[in-house]
């Protein structure tokens, strides 16, 4: 396969298209990858040399900050298979999930300790584990590209809410 | 003494020759410059055996004639004498304005404003921290010079990796001008590791806890088979061994009840006297403190646990920091598989103890804490000059802090976050407010918190000329770059009309090109050397570089070429080779730059080549 820099992400890492994938193996690619093109490997040589590196170094890190964090793969996924997100014009969601992220929010608000933040960081993750594994089931089993697309939407909300306990332990913490 | 190279005149240069190339780690308190011999890396001494280099720089009256400073050793003997004129921790100024140097006033020398720069008020004049810096790199440089007896080909200078953009560009700008080529600014935490984990081929995870004078760095690292991945970095750029003396000062002032305000030679005094007690106590039970202020002499017993108790709020600081990095690196303490301490204070007990504590593990310290840092750096930049047989060494650093851009209501929208993988290039689309509007002005910034106030301010640039549209129409792209060094650029672009804007970051305090020229003409970096000359000297050797990286390329992948290709190549090689001869260096710029042009597309071939040989798990040596 003729490789540039427009290739996709998943052909870059020589990988099979999908939300499930071996994070080892992606690590070791990256690696490998980043040995060929890093720019620290032409510091002595020519400008133009040096020029092509930054570039394909910088597509390397990219594809490899989107394919190793689970939501922007989804994300990816969605995109390439013609579902964009398109989050800001479409935040429609089932009720039972907006009750429960009001449910949360409220929680955060009246939690005072660290022992009341770390049980919702712990519930949260929880949360987020199950949903992951259900993007996996949506894409890679049905591959029904909406209903991923869908179920990242939600699961942007819950990221968005693990942030926000993440920022209150860290303020508890100064 | 090594012997003199001698080549024929005209002669070109041997690509294989050994080229020297140095680490240097540019201290807050102190520097030094480190190289490979022999294949082991070492620090270089001064004449007089000495390898550590005082961060210290005074200014003499310009009125008494001779050299007009001193540095080193001689300007910290000066200190307690002539506290105004010496420059000591100047790194804590660079790339800051005034108002953000932590506890100006508590300095004994005066700092002014210019220019948004934080600049010292000396006998000599105005000295901007990248004057000063540049006297303690040019002396690490003509040491190295005078060692390999040879000139010294480029320099890889290590930066705390708490370092904003704005702190870095200072540190580059200061290598300018003390007329060294950067090949690279590498993180200290990061060549601390390089040194460590060459020495002990180790693999796994590491922390490295770097306290140094003035700032403090934490560091998560994972190695395997030579490839030193950052993990996460972490730290605080105002917070040292120097916060340590200041609190222990202020603690015995306090107990002999001296409330007067000290005059800078008092205050000098009783900052070196705490600095040489806390270093007594990492291995004494007690130590008398004295000095003379205000009229009077003090004397304090002090025991170590009277100096944990009055630093403790500084130690519990830096361990909050670890635990921030732990998980900004999504692993438990329990992962870690060794913890190595650099930087002078982490010689102090509470500081091991706590650490140990936390990672329940002893902490690594075999190699010396104060060399470790130029060591690292030092391996790196032989690998970087090509001299290094094995090229298995691969860094993979990340950016300390969050980069973004100022939206409406003063927000900040993050573009690049904290502990991405450089270097990197990241884009967002963002769009007008008001019907009609033509311009757009963006405010860069870097921090992580969500209030534009509350992070640093690098630059404002404007994109002009956008048609006008609706509010909300336009589509203007903002594109993040950071290079290997770390170093930032911005550029956006209007989508539908190709209006394009760019800024390399130069933050407001920092020097323009031209600032750096002037500063140029009158510094010791080309004091006796005609600049022209110079010139075609520095033409000259980049278009021999450019023809033996040009050779090897073809000797290696020419098959990678079609028809003419390689003849067209091959002639303006001959051309370049030809001009190098000229003594106009613009003709020698020029030819250099035709057979840039001309192997663009070769280049891009060949680093297809490279990574689908990657791809297929062989590395091109095998191939």
């Amino acid at each position: 396969m003729n490789l540039n820099l427009q290739s996709n992400d998943f052909e870059i890492f020589g990988m099979a298209p999908g939300f499930g994938l071996d994070r080892a193996a992606l690590d070791a690619r990256w690696k490998d990858l980043q040995r060929e093109a890093h720019p620290d490997r032409f510091a002595t040589a020519d400008a133009q040399a040096q020029r092509v590196a930054m570039q394909w170094s910088v597509r390397i890190n990219e594809a490899y900050q989107r394919l190793k964090d689970p939501l922007k793969r989804a994300v990816y996924l969605c995109e390439l298979h013609g579902a964009p997100i398109q989050a800001e014009n479409n935040t429609a969601m089932p009720a039972a999930f907006l009750m429960q992220q009001m449910q949360w929010r409220e929680d955060l608000d009246e939690a005072s300790g660290l022992a009341d933040l770390e049980r919702m960081a712990d519930e949260v993750t929880a949360a987020r584990r199950d949903m992951l594994q259900g993007l996996q089931t949506t894409s890679d089993e049905l591959r029904d590209w909406p209903a991923l697309a869908q179920q990242v939407r939600a699961l942007m909300f819950v990221e968005r809410f693990a942030r926000d306990v993440e920022s209150r332990i860290d303020l508890l913490g100064q | 003494m090594a012997l003199l190279q001698i080549s024929e005149p005209g002669q070109s240069l041997d690509p294989h020759q050994r080229r020297v190339a140095v680490g240097i780690d540019l201290g807050t308190t102190h520097s030094l410059v480190a190289a490979v011999r022999h294949g082991v890396a070492e620090c270089l001494p001064a004449t007089d055996g000495r390898v550590i280099l005082p961060s210290v720089v005074r200014y003499l009256d310009p009125a008494l004639g001779g050299s007009g400073r001193q540095i080193g050793f001689d300007a910290l003997a000066a200190q307690v004498q002539d506290p105004a004129n010496t420059v000591s921790s100047v790194k804590r100024l660079m790339g800051r304005s005034r108002a953000q140097v932590v506890d100006v006033d508590k300095l004994a020398y005066t700092v002014v404003e210019q220019d948004g720069m934080a600049v010292v008020e000396t006998v000599a004049g105005r000295k901007t921290p990248m004057e000063v810096s540049a006297e303690i790199l040019a002396t690490l440089r003509f040491r190295a010079e005078d060692s390999f007896d040879d000139e010294l080909y480029g320099a890889v200078i290590t930066v705390p990796a708490y370092f904003d953009d704005a702190q870095r560009q200072a540190t580059k700008d200061a290598a300018q001008l003390a007329g060294i080529n950067v090949l690279r600014l590498i993180n200290e935490p990061t060549a601390a590791a390089i040194a460590y984990g060459l020495d002990n081929g180790s693999e796994g995870v590491y922390a490295i806890y770097d306290l140094g004078g003035g700032t403090f760095d934490i560091s998560i690292l994972r190695l395997t088979q030579g490839v030193f991945e950052v993990m996460a970095t972490g730290g605080d750029s105002a917070l040292g061994g120097d916060d340590f003396d200041q609190a222990l000062a202020a603690w015995v002032l306090a107990q002999q009840g001296v409330g007067a305000t000290l005059n800078p030679s008092e205050r000098a005094a009783v900052h070196a006297e705490a600095r040489r007690v806390k270093e007594v106590l990492s291995s004494s039970a007690s130590e008398s403190f004295r000095a003379v202020v205000a009229g009077r002499t003090i004397e304090q017993t002090v025991s170590p646990a009277d100096l944990e108790a009055c630093t403790a709020a500084l130690t519990t600081r830096t361990m909050t920091a670890v635990r921030k990095v732990l998980r900004d690196a999504g692993i438990t303490k329990d992962e870690v598989k060794g913890v190595v301490m650099v930087g002078g204070s982490t010689r102090m007990p509470v500081i091991r103890r706590t650490v140990g504590e936390f990672f329940g593990q002893e902490p690594l310290t075999n190699l010396n804490p104060d060399e470790v840092v130029a060591l690292g750096a030092s391996i790196q930049a032989n690998a970087l000059a090509g001299n290094s047989k094995d090229g298995d060494l691969l860094l993979l650093d990340v950016i300390p802090l969050s980069l973004g851009i100022e939206t409406m209501g003063g927000l900040v929208e993050r573009i690049v976050p904290r502990n991405s993988s450089i270097p990197t290039a990241l884009a967002q689309d963002f769009t007008t407010y008001q019907d009609g509007q033509t311009a757009l002005a963006l405010h860069v910034v870097q921090g992580e918190r969500d209030l534009v106030g509350d992070c640093r301010s690098l630059a404002r640039f404007e994109l002009r000329g956008i048609p006008p549209m609706v509010a909300g129409a336009a589509r203007i792209r903002v594109t993040f770059t950071v290079d290997a060094d770390g170093l930032l650029s911005v550029s956006a672009k209007e989508q539908g009309s190709g209006v394009e804007a760019r800024v390399d970051v130069k933050p407001a305090y920092g020097l323009s090109d031209e600032q750096i020229a002037a500063m140029l003409q009158d510094s010791f970096a080309t004091a006796q050397q005609d600049i022209q000359a110079r010139a075609l000297v520095e033409a000259r050797v980049d278009a021999d570089r450019m023809i033996a990286a040009t050779r090897t390329a073809l000797a290696a992948d020419t098959d990678l070429l079609e028809g003419d290709e390689r003849q067209q190549i091959d002639a303006l090689i001959e051309a370049l080779t030809q001009a190098v001869g000229s003594t106009d260096a613009a003709t020698v710029e020029a030819a250099t730059a035709a057979l840039a042009k001309g192997t663009e597309a070769f280049a891009a071939l060949r680093m297809n080549r490279g990574i689908r040989q990657a791809l297929a798990g062989k590395k091109l040596e095998e191939v």
